[in-house]
C-alpha cells in the first residue's frame, strides 16, 4: 500500500486547467430516475481538452450511472449534451463513440479467446481486396502500433485470457484510444494494477493529455486524486456536491464532501453496557477466496459492523467464516471452541447468513414462504426426521406473526412478497433453526426506508435477546447508527477498528480509502 | 354490509396449490384416456388388459421414481438404461452360479446402487454436470456389460426367481405390488421426510440451500445411489420376466422414464415434481401405447405420439404457472 503512495507521489505537478475555452464535452443539469430512486439529480459536469477530470463519491453516489449516460448506455431523463459548445444528443453507445467517447469500465469487455489484436479491432476488422475476407495482415500490423503507443509489449497475437489483468486494462484502453477517443472515461483503472503498471499507466496518461485528449477519472486513491486530477468533482446521492481545484482543497474536505448529511432515517438501538460472552473469535484468518490475515471477535448482545469500499472482501469474510469458502490459514472458534468445516456443519454450530443477494442466495423463489421458513430448521423442527406439512405450516404462522411478515398466506409463492418481507422470510428461516450468531450481508440492499427501520427493529431485538450480529454494510450511516464496534477493510484485510465513541462516517471512509 | 362480508368471509375457499392442480389434471387425462379407450374398443376395460398396463406400466415407474429424485434436484440420470442392462446380466450370472436367487437378486440391487453412488460421487464431488456425468457413465457401462457378455444370452433361472417378474398373487402381478409399495415410500420419502424437503430445497436453488446449511453433496449422492438401485430394481423384474440376460436388455428404457417423469409434472430445473405425479405419467404413458396396440395403429408411430405428450404436457405446466 505504501508503495503504491510512493510512487504516485513521484508524478509531477498536472498543467493548469484551461476554464476559458468551451468544455469539450459538457452536460448541463442531467437527471435519471430509477423506480424507487433517484440515480442521477440534476448533476451538470464538463471536461475540457488535456485535463484529467476526478469523480469521486461513496458507493452508490452515482458515478456509475453517470459514467453510463456518458457513453449513452443509459439515457438521460432530463439535461443537455454540449459538445465544443453544441447541443449534441447523445442516445446510443454509437452517438457517444462518434463524438469521440470511450468508457473503460472495470469489467472488461473483452473477448477472453480472441487475440489481443482481434479484441481491439472487434467490430471493425478491415477488409481485403477480396470481399467478406479480412486483411490479417494489416490487422496485427495496426495493433501492433496500438500496442507500440501505449507501451504494451506483448504479441498482437496473443490470446486475451492469457493475459494478466493489467495487460487487459492496457488492451481496454489501447481499443479506446484505436477508436480516436477524444473523450476517456475511466473506472477505477489502477484498482487491478501493480505500482510499476500503475507508473506506466499514468505515463500514457500524461501523453494522451498532451495530445489534447480529456479523461474522466474515477479514483478512490485520494493521493492518486491529487497527484493526477487537474479539477475534482464530488457526486453524493445522485446529486453534484461541488467541484474544486486540488490546490485549493484537501483530502479531508473531500472526504466530507463524500459523507454529507443523510436523509432521515430511524434506527432503533437500545445499547446495552455489558457485551456477554465471546461467540465469534476469528483469528489470522486467510481463506481461498482472496482475504488475509483476518481477526476479529463478536460477542453476544453485540451488534459489529464490518465496513470497506465494495470489494475490499467484506463478504469473503464473511463467506469463510460461514465455511462457504475455504479457510487456509488461521482459526475461528465459536462459542468457544474451534470450527471448521462447510455451511452445514457452521449452520449446525448456531450462524446464519443472511446474503447480500437475497434471491439468488438466500431464498427459494419457486417455493412457499412456508417452505423457505422451514428449511433451515428442518432438523431442529423434526428431530426424528419425519417432516410433517401441518407442524411447519404452524411454525412458519408464528414466524409471520413475530416477524409481521406481510402474505396473504403462509401458502404464498415467496416471489410475490415485496423485498422487505423477503428479507424477513430470509431472518425468520434462522429464528425457525434456533441460530444465535446471525452475520447479515447488506441487510438493507434494495429495500425501503419504513422496511429498513422494521430490519433494524429487528436486528435490535435478536440482541437484545441475546443473539450476537456482525454486519456488513456500504451504508456507513447504517453502521455509525446501529453498531457497538466496527472493524474497516481495505484490500482484502482489516486495516482497523473503531470503538462506538470514534465511530463516525468520515472515519470510516478515511480508513477504508487508499493511501490517505 | 355485515351480510355480504358474511356471505364472503363464509365461502368456502378451495386453495389448491400448483402441484395439487398439476395432480388433478393429470388424473383427470388419464381418467379421460381410460374413458375413451373403454368406449372405442372392447379390449381396453378387461381385467386382462388392466392387469397388463399395470405390469407394463411397472418397469417404467422403477426406473422413473429414482429418476424423479434425481430431477428433483435438478440433475439427471441417463445411465438408468446401461445399468439395467450391467445389474441384470452380473445377477444373472451369479443365479447361475450359485443356483440362488437371493444372492442374485442382491447382487442386481447391489451393482445398481454402486453405479448410482459413482454418478453421485461424479456430480457431488468432482461438480461434473449431471448430464455428461451419467451420460459419460451410460457409455462406460455400455462397454463393462458388452465385454463382459461377449455377445452371450445367459437363461433359464428356477421358477422361484421368475415369480418376481410373471407371478401372481390373488390374481395381480407381483410387479404390481411392487409398484405400489415403491410408490407409497417413494412419496413418504419426498414428502414426509426432512431428506425430501431438503431434496426440494436443493432443486429450487442449490446456491441458498447450501448457504442454508443443507448437506448437499450427501443428498445428492444419495439422490443417484437411489436412482442406481431403482434400476437394480428395474433390473431384476425385467430379467425374471424376459427369463434371459442380454447385454442390451435396458437400452431402450432410459428415454421412456425421462419422459413419464416430464409427463409427470416434473421440471428439469428442479424443485418441482413428484413421486406420485411420476407414477401417473407412467400410466398415461402405458395407456397412450396400450390403446395405439388395440387400435391397432402402425407401432412405428408411438415415438412421435410419445414426443408430442411430452411437450404437451411441458408446456400447459409452463402456460398454468405463467398465468398463476
Amino acid at each position: 500500500m505504501r508503495a503504491v503512495m510512493d510512487t504516485t507521489a513521484l508524478i509531477e505537478p498536472a498543467p493548469p486547467p484551461a476554464p476559458d475555452r468551451a468544455p469539450l464535452l459538457e452536460l448541463r443539469g442531467i437527471s435519471k430516475n430509477f423506480p424507487g430512486v433517484k440515480a442521477l439529480d440534476d448533476v451538470s459536469f464538463g471536461v475540457w481538452p488535456g485535463e484529467v477530470h476526478m469523480l469521486l463519491g461513496e458507493n452508490g453516489a452515482g458515478k456509475s450511472s453517470l459514467m453510463k449516460v456518458l457513453c449513452g448506455a443509459y439515457q438521460a431523463d432530463a439535461g443537455d449534451y454540449f459538445h465544443n459548445g453544441e447541443k449534441i444528443e447523445i442516445r446510443s453507445p454509437a452517438d457517444a463513440r462518434r463524438f469521440g467517447i470511450a468508457v473503460i469500465f472495470q469489467e472488461f469487455s473483452l473477448v477472453p479467446y480472441l487475440d489481443v489484436a482481434q479484441n481491439i479491432f472487434l467490430g471493425r476488422e478491415f477488409a481485403s481486396a477480396i470481399p467478406g475476407i479480412m486483411d490479417r495482415r494489416r490487422l496485427y500490423r495496426e495493433a501492433q502500433a496500438v500496442l507500440d503507443l501505449i507501451g504494451l509489449d506483448v504479441d498482437p497475437r496473443t490470446k486475451v485470457h492469457s493475459l494478466g489483468v493489467a495487460q487487459q486494462q492496457m488492451v481496454e484502453i489501447g481499443k479506446a484510444l484505436s477508436q480516436d477517443a477524444r473523450i476517456l472515461v475511466m473506472d477505477e483503472p489502477t484498482a487491478a494494477l501493480s505500482d510499476r503498471e500503475t507508473e506506466r499507466l499514468f505515463e500514457v496518461m500524461r501523453q494522451l493529455q498532451a495530445k489534447g485528449v480529456a479523461i474522466v477519472y474515477i479514483s478512490h486513491r485520494m493521493a492518486e486524486v491529487f497527484a493526477l486530477g487537474d479539477r475534482i468533482t464530488v457526486l453524493r446521492d445522485g446529486k453534484l456536491v461541488g467541484s474544486a481545484l486540488p490546490g485549493e482543497t484537501s483530502p479531508d474536505e473531500l472526504v466530507r464532501m463524500m459523507v454529507g448529511r443523510n436523509v432521515d432515517m430511524s434506527y432503533p438501538r437500545r445499547f446495552s453496557t455489558a457485551p456477554g460472552e465471546l461467540v465469534l473469535d476469528v483469528r489470522n484468518v486467510c481463506a481461498a477466496n482472496g482475504i488475509r490475515d483476518i481477526s476479529l471477535t463478536v460477542r453476544s448482545g453485540e451488534i459489529v459492523g464490518l465496513c470497506g469500499l465494495v470489494g475490499s472482501g467484506r463478504t469473503e469474510v464473511a463467506r469463510a467464516i460461514f465455511g462457504a469458502d475455504e479457510v487456509t490459514a488461521g482459526e475461528v472458534h465459536l462459542f468457544g471452541k474451534s470450527h471448521s468445516g462447510g455451511p452445514a456443519a457452521t449452520t449446525r454450530a448456531g450462524v446464519g447468513l443472511i446474503p447480500e443477494s437475497r434471491k439468488s442466495e438466500g431464498l427459494a423463489l419457486i417455493r412457499t414462504v412456508s417452505d423457505n421458513l422451514a428449511v433451515a430448521g428442518l432438523p431442529k423442527l423434526f428431530p426424528n426426521m419425519m417432516f410433517s406439512r401441518g407442524k411447519a405450516r404452524r411454525s412458519a404462522e408464528e414466524l409471520i406473526k413475530r416477524l409481521r411478515i406481510a402474505t396473504p398466506s403462509p401458502n404464498q409463492n415467496v416471489a410475490l412478497l415485496s423485498g422487505g418481507n423477503q428479507q424477513k422470510v430470509v431472518i425468520g428461516k434462522w429464528l425457525a433453526a434456533g441460530t444465535r450468531l446471525f452475520i447479515f450481508d447488506e441487510p438493507t440492499r434494495g429495500i425501503d426506508v419504513g422496511a429498513k427501520s422494521e430490519i433494524f427493529a429487528l436486528i435490535d431485538q435478536l440482541v437484545a435477546e441475546g443473539a450476537a450480529v456482525l454486519m456488513i454494510s456500504s451504508e456507513q450511516a447504517e453502521i455509525v447508527h446501529v453498531c457497538d464496534r466496527a472493524y474497516v477493510m481495505r484490500g482484502k484485510r482489516i486495516v482497523g477498528e473503531l470503538s462506538r465513541a470514534e465511530l463516525s462516517e468520515e472515519n470510516i471512509v478515511r480508513m477504508g480509502m487508499h493511501d490517505d | 354490509m355485515s351480510i355480504a362480508s358474511n356471505a364472503s368471509a363464509g365461502a368456502p375457499r378451495i386453495h389448491l396449490s400448483q402441484d395439487m392442480q398439476q395432480i388433478i389434471y393429470r388424473l383427470l387425462a388419464a381418467g379421460l384416456l381410460c374413458l375413451a379407450l373403454s368406449l372405442a374398443t372392447d379390449a381396453f376395460l378387461t381385467s386382462n388388459n388392466i392387469l397388463n398396463v399395470l405390469r407394463q406400466a411397472s418397469l417404467l415407474f422403477f426406473l422413473a421414481s429414482g429418476l424423479t429424485l434425481v430431477i428433483l434436484t435438478g440433475g439427471l440420470d441417463l445411465s438408468v438404461g446401461a445399468n439395467i442392462g450391467l445389474s441384470a446380466c452380473l445377477a444373472a450370472t451369479v443365479i447361475k452360479a450359485t443356483g440362488s436367487p437371493i444372492l442374485g437378486t442382491l447382487t442386481g440391487l447391489a451393482t445398481g446402487c454402486v453405479i448410482g453412488i459413482c454418478n453421485g460421487l461424479m456430480v457431488a464431488k468432482l461438480r461434473i454436470p449431471s448430464f455428461i456425468a451419467t451420460y459419460g457413465m451410460l457409455w462406460v457401462l455400455h462397454g463393462i456389460t458388452y465385454y463382459y457378455m461377449a455377445g452371450e444370452t445367459i437363461h433359464g433361472f428356477p421358477p422361484g426367481f421368475r415369480q418376481i417378474g410373471s407371478g401372481h398373487f390373488l390374481g395381480i402381478p407381483i410387479p404390481v405390488y411392487l409398484m405400489v409399495g415403491f410408490l407409497v415410500a417413494g412419496t413418504v420419502f419426498a414428502q414426509r421426510t426432512v431428506w425430501g424437503q431438503q431434496i426440494y430445497a436443493i432443486g429450487a436453488n442449490p446456491v441458498a440451500a447450501r448457504l442454508t446449511g443443507i448437506p448437499i453433496d450427501r443428498r445428492l449422492i444419495l439422490v443417484y445411489a437411489f436412482s442406481g438401485a431403482m434400476a437394480g430394481v428395474a433390473s431384476i423384474v425385467f430379467l425374471a420376466r424376459l427369463n434371459s440376460a442380454e447385454g442390451d436388455i435396458g437400452e431402450a428404457l432410459t428415454l421412456p422414464a425421462i419422459a413419464a417423469v416430464l409427463i409427470g409434472g416434473a421440471s428439469l430445473f428442479g424443485g418441482v415434481g413428484s413421486v406420485f405425479g411420476t407414477f401417473i405419467g407412467a400410466l398415461i404413458l402405458t395407456l397412450v401405447l396400450n390403446g395405439m396396440n388395440l387400435l391397432s395403429v402402425n407401432a412405428n408411430w408411438q415415438p412421435l405420439v410419445t414426443g408430442v405428450i411430452v411437450i404437451f404436457a411441458v408446456w400447459l405446466d409452463m402456460y398454468g404457472r405463467r398465468k398463476a
